[in-house]
């Protein structure tokens, strides 16, 4: 019984990592991992909405109807972003300032709408919060990850800390939005290199790549190919 | 008056370029750039639905939201008037002019997930642009992702005839070519006016 519960924990944070495994929600990992200290806001905060998207929307599950579900989602998501948003500028301002439109931009992370569609909806509250919960921590060690990796190349620092020797001169191009595309980068490539299975065929093979599980998936990927031709 | 109108729309295009340095609608910058017609006409698109939904967030911002002491709901107005307004947008050309639906029409739907117009909307706000700076920052940003994507289809036209190292392939080479068209864009940021 507890199992399951674990397993969806490993789930999200290994097996199917959201951001290094599922390639989802690519625009915040590329934005707010300047630090390793905004990858923990940004990720810590998309959790918290993760998981209450996912209670959420499974508690309802039963009562939204199906054609209008995709609305609903957004609906719910949007209310517990703008909650988030404003306990954030209210009690952590400072992450608030840092992360800026990049807050009310949770709404259109795909993990949220993927996982609602994916999982939240087809099962029970407690499993969906657990399967949250793995989600969200995955993003945010992925997130926190590629902050680090920005941090100490483009600033000599980790979380603050001086790391680099002082007569290291930080390569500055890693905090600036190129070194979010070369990190990111890095991180395929070595995980190519281990051999390790990603999903990014689709991350630059058709749009289901983010929206694999959202709301267009079936329109988009038929007609990306329509219009291909 | 009339610079600070020109800086918006080639600040929302070349210095502050939506996809290159503020990382919105990666999703479909990556996605559709595999074909250049295709990178083309959602450009397009996108430039006609960026420019109609700012103008839209501003007026209901102005008129609606601010007088009632509303902003704290503007992220799910947002979201909401945008996907409404492609599903109308799409209706429209459907009904009354085909031709443009043929070729703008498909990508419609995907540009609601599309988190660049919601960004450009949200910034607006930030921004306290007034209603017309609100729309050319919205045309201008818009102009900026489609140079960005046409940009990434033609490197990748070439790229698909390189032998590459088997880890390179995939993302990670087209990652790094963003990663160069981003520090060739970082070059505009001397402009000034």
């Amino acid at each position: 019984m507890m199992n399951k519960y674990v397993e969806r924990l490993y789930n999200g944070l290994i097996k199917e990592n959201p951001t290094l495994v599922l390639m989802l929600g690519m625009c915040p990992t590329l934005a707010v991992s300047t630090r390793a200290v905004n990858g923990i806001g940004m990720g810590l905060s998309t959790t918290a909405v993760l998981i209450l998207s996912n209670l959420v929307i499974s508690l309802l599950r039963k009562s939204i109807p199906d054609e209008v579900r995709l609305p609903s989602y957004i609906v719910i998501v949007a209310s517990l972003v703008t909650v988030t948003e404003l306990l954030m500028e209210a009690y952590v301002p400072t992450v608030y300032e840092a992360l800026g439109i990049y807050i009310p931009l949770i709404v259109v992370n795909c993990i949220i709408l993927g996982r609602a569609e994916a999982y939240a909806n087809k099962n029970t509250p407690l499993l969906s919060v657990m399967d949250g919960l793995g989600m969200g921590l995955g993003f945010t060690i992925a997130l926190t990850l590629a902050g680090l990796v920005r941090e100490v190349l483009g600033n000599g620092t980790a979380f603050g800390l001086q790391v680099l020797p002082k007569g290291v001169e930080p390569m500055g191009i890693f905090v600036q939005p190129p070194g979010a595309f070369l990190v990111i980068a890095l991180f395929i490539i070595i995980m190519n290199a281990i051999g390790i299975k990603t999903r990014q065929k689709q991350l630059v093979e058709g749009c289901d790549g983010c929206c694999a599980a959202c709301a267009s998936a079936a329109t988009c990927t038929s007609k990306t190919e329509e219009a291909a031709k | 008056m009339n610079n600070s109108l020109i800086l918006i729309v080639v600040s929302g295009a070349l210095i502050n370029n939506v996809v290159l340095n503020q990382f919105l609608g990666i999703c479909s910058f990556l996605g559709v750039s595999k074909q250049m017609k295709a990178s083309a006409s959602l450009g397009c698109a996108v430039i006609f639905v960026m420019t109609i939904a700012s103008a839209v967030a501003s007026i209901l911002y102005d008129l609606i939201l601010e007088p009632f002491g509303l902003q704290f709901m503007k992220t799910i107005v947002f979201i909401l008037v945008i996907a409404a307004l492609v599903q109308i947008v799409e209706m429209y050309l459907k009904k009354n002019s085909p031709a443009v639906y043929k070729s703008l029409g498909i990508f419609l739907p995907l540009i609601t997930t599309n988190c660049a117009v919601l960004g450009v909307a949200l910034t607006n706000v930030q921004s306290e642009y007034n209603f017309i700076e609100s729309v050319l920052a919205g045309f201008g940003t818009a102009v900026g992702f489609t140079i960005a994507i046409v940009l990434l289809a033609s490197i990748r036209s070439r790229i698909r005839e390189q032998d590459l190292p088997a880890p390179l392939r995939g993302a990670p080479i087209v990652l790094i070519s963003a990663a160069l068209m981003s520090i060739a864009f970082m070059g505009f940021s001397g402009l000034s006016f």
